[in-house]
């Protein structure tokens, strides 16, 4: 095949004929330019994806101190990076769950006039213990469980299972 | 005079630009009942001039950043002179930018002016309607107050709905699980960069292929002149058409600067990010029509997540609505029937939930 000593002795060839050493040297440039591309897309590729930070919020935080609230109402606290709704309920008992709602994230509120936990973003309901009742969230709050020692409210996620 | 006419001839030696303006001047528009439609186009570019401009000079004053950006904005609504009518100005021309885009749209629709050969100006027009989206989305959370937090919560949350690619995305737009400082750093270099480069170039060419192409004669009128050909009219691009387009760019700037001056755009509250969503919190008008409909789908269907089915039927019909020109005959007798229809329920559909949105507690 391609035994001709320069390119020039190419246009010999009648057409049709693979040019074999023409065709080697694209193969070079052309996975050495793949090479090179692949080598700028993946860093930034990586460098466009933000590093993974640690949720500090652990298992356990202190939601509030007792006396925080009145019986028939609810604050929202910091779990970690996410906020976490304490309520206490009109029978003077503490419930806390999750308060990003599960249908689109929007923080959720407790409204003292329905006695349910009410998300204002898209009209969706959750009972006291985060079951999702009406509207359009798909799933129930995360619950919580608290705990009261001395006068601090601690909350605590639930382990699986 | 005489110097100008010196530096005009000076400029003349050596750029010779009789020829590249040639073609303008050759350059004829259709004059009929309906031409006026053809103006809204123009605006919507007008629109994109000024927010240009007011948006440069908005960078003078903004700070990015959670703890800054609020802060920032009131100062130069507060200390600023004229900054709160730079800013009312930005926000206005962004709302009647995305309005009149809009209508130009529908108009291009009703009209059938995305028939072959114009399919490439209608899919550059309605990826240019989708990036203004994107620029009205990305711009409205710089301020960093609580509405802007919590449409940045959802409407990102939409996406990383999305099966599969939807996560990803999601962390992308956000820089990290949640909406926080990161977000905004991020919208604003979408807002203040990425976007602005992407809408400018696909002006270039959405503004090139109607050069190229001419202006599109609507189906009822082509009939009337193909049946009275002594009916067709035409008028020079230039200067008639261009003036004409000033005059319609002159009231729009009236409109503006009454809507900017007498209607000042406010700031709102500062984000907190552990606050609950306050009562009676809705997105911008016109991401209401798709935030309605989500409101009503019900959380299950059948099997699936009542929202990633809406989310997903969202997709499929703004694909469909990308490649309708492929579906509609370049024959005028053959107009399709369904495209039309489809048209006319698109703009009832989009105009009913905005209002439903907007009524709905």
């Amino acid at each position: 095949m391609a035994t001709s000593g320069s390119g020039m002795a190419n246009a010999n060839y009648p057409s049709g004929t693979p040019i074999a050493r023409r065709g080697f040297v694209e193969l070079l440039l052309g996975s050495g330019f793949l090479a090179t591309a692949a080598a700028f897309i993946y860093p930034v590729l990586r460098y466009i994806v933000p590093p993974q930070t640690a949720d500090l919020g652990g298992d356990s935080v202190v939601a509030g101190k007792v006396g925080d609230l009145k019986p028939n109402s609810g604050k929202i606290f910091r779990f970690g990076s996410r906020p976490g709704l304490l309520i206490l309920t009109a029978e003077g008992e503490y419930r806390a769950m999750s308060a990003v709602c599960t249908h689109l994230s929007c923080t959720v509120q407790y409204r003292p006039d329905l006695k349910e936990v009410w998300c204002a973003c898209h009209n969706g309901a959750y009972g006291l213990d985060g079951r999702n009742i009406s509207g359009p969230p798909p799933r129930p709050l995360q619950p919580f469980d608290v705990e009261v020692r001395g006068d601090e409210i601690f909350v605590t996620r639930r382990r699986e299972g | 005079m005489k110097v100008l006419r010196n530096v005009r001839n000076w400029l003349y030696e050596r750029l010779e630009w009789n020829d590249l303006i040639a073609p303008l001047k050759k350059k004829t528009v259709p004059r009929h009942r309906l031409s006026y439609w053809y103006f809204l186009g123009g605006i919507t570019l007008f629109l994109f001039m000024i927010q240009v401009a007011t948006g440069i000079l908005l960078l003078l004053y903004y700070r990015p950043g959670a703890n800054e950006a609020f802060e920032s904005v009131q100062y130069l609504m507060t200390q600023v002179q004229f900054g709160w009518l730079i800013r009312s100005i930005h926000s206005w021309s962004a709302n009647l930018m995305i309005f009149t885009a809009f209508a130009h749209m529908f108009s291009v629709l009703f009209f059938k002016a995305f028939r072959k050969p114009r399919e490439l100006t209608w899919i550059s027009g309605v990826i240019l309607l989708v990036l203004v989206m994107g620029f009205g989305f990305s711009g409205y959370l710089l301020p960093w107050n609580t509405l802007a937090f919590f449409a940045t919560k959802v409407g990102t949350d939409i996406a990383g709905q999305v099966p599969l690619i939807g996560h990803p995305i999601m962390i992308f737009l956000r820089g990290g699980e949640e909406v926080t400082g990161a977000t905004l750093i991020r919208f604003f270099g979408f807002h203040v960069a990425i976007l602005p480069a992407v809408v400018t170039s696909l002006i270039m060419v959405h503004l090139l292929l109607v050069q190229r192409q001419g202006m599109s004669v609507p189906p009822k009128v082509e009939r009337e002149w193909v049946a009275n050909p002594s009916a067709k009219r035409e008028i020079k691009f230039f200067p008639n058409f261009v003036l004409r387009e000033l005059m319609a760019w002159y009231a729009g700037l009236g409109v503006l600067g009454a809507l900017a001056a007498l209607f000042p755009w406010n700031l709102g509250v500062k984000a907190d990010l552990f606050a609950s969503a306050p009562a009676g919190i809705k997105p911008e008008w016109y991401f209401l029509f798709m935030f309605q409909t989500l409101k009503l789908i019900p959380s299950k269907v059948w099997f699936a997540d009542g929202e990633v089915l809406g989310i997903l039927a969202f997709g499929a019909i703004g694909l469909l609505w990308l490649l309708l020109p492929f579906f509609e005959s370049d024959r005028v007798a053959g107009s399709k029937q369904w495209v039309t229809g489809l048209s006319i329920f698109a703009l009832v559909y989009v105009i009913a939930m905005s209002v439903y949105g907007y009524v709905a507690k």
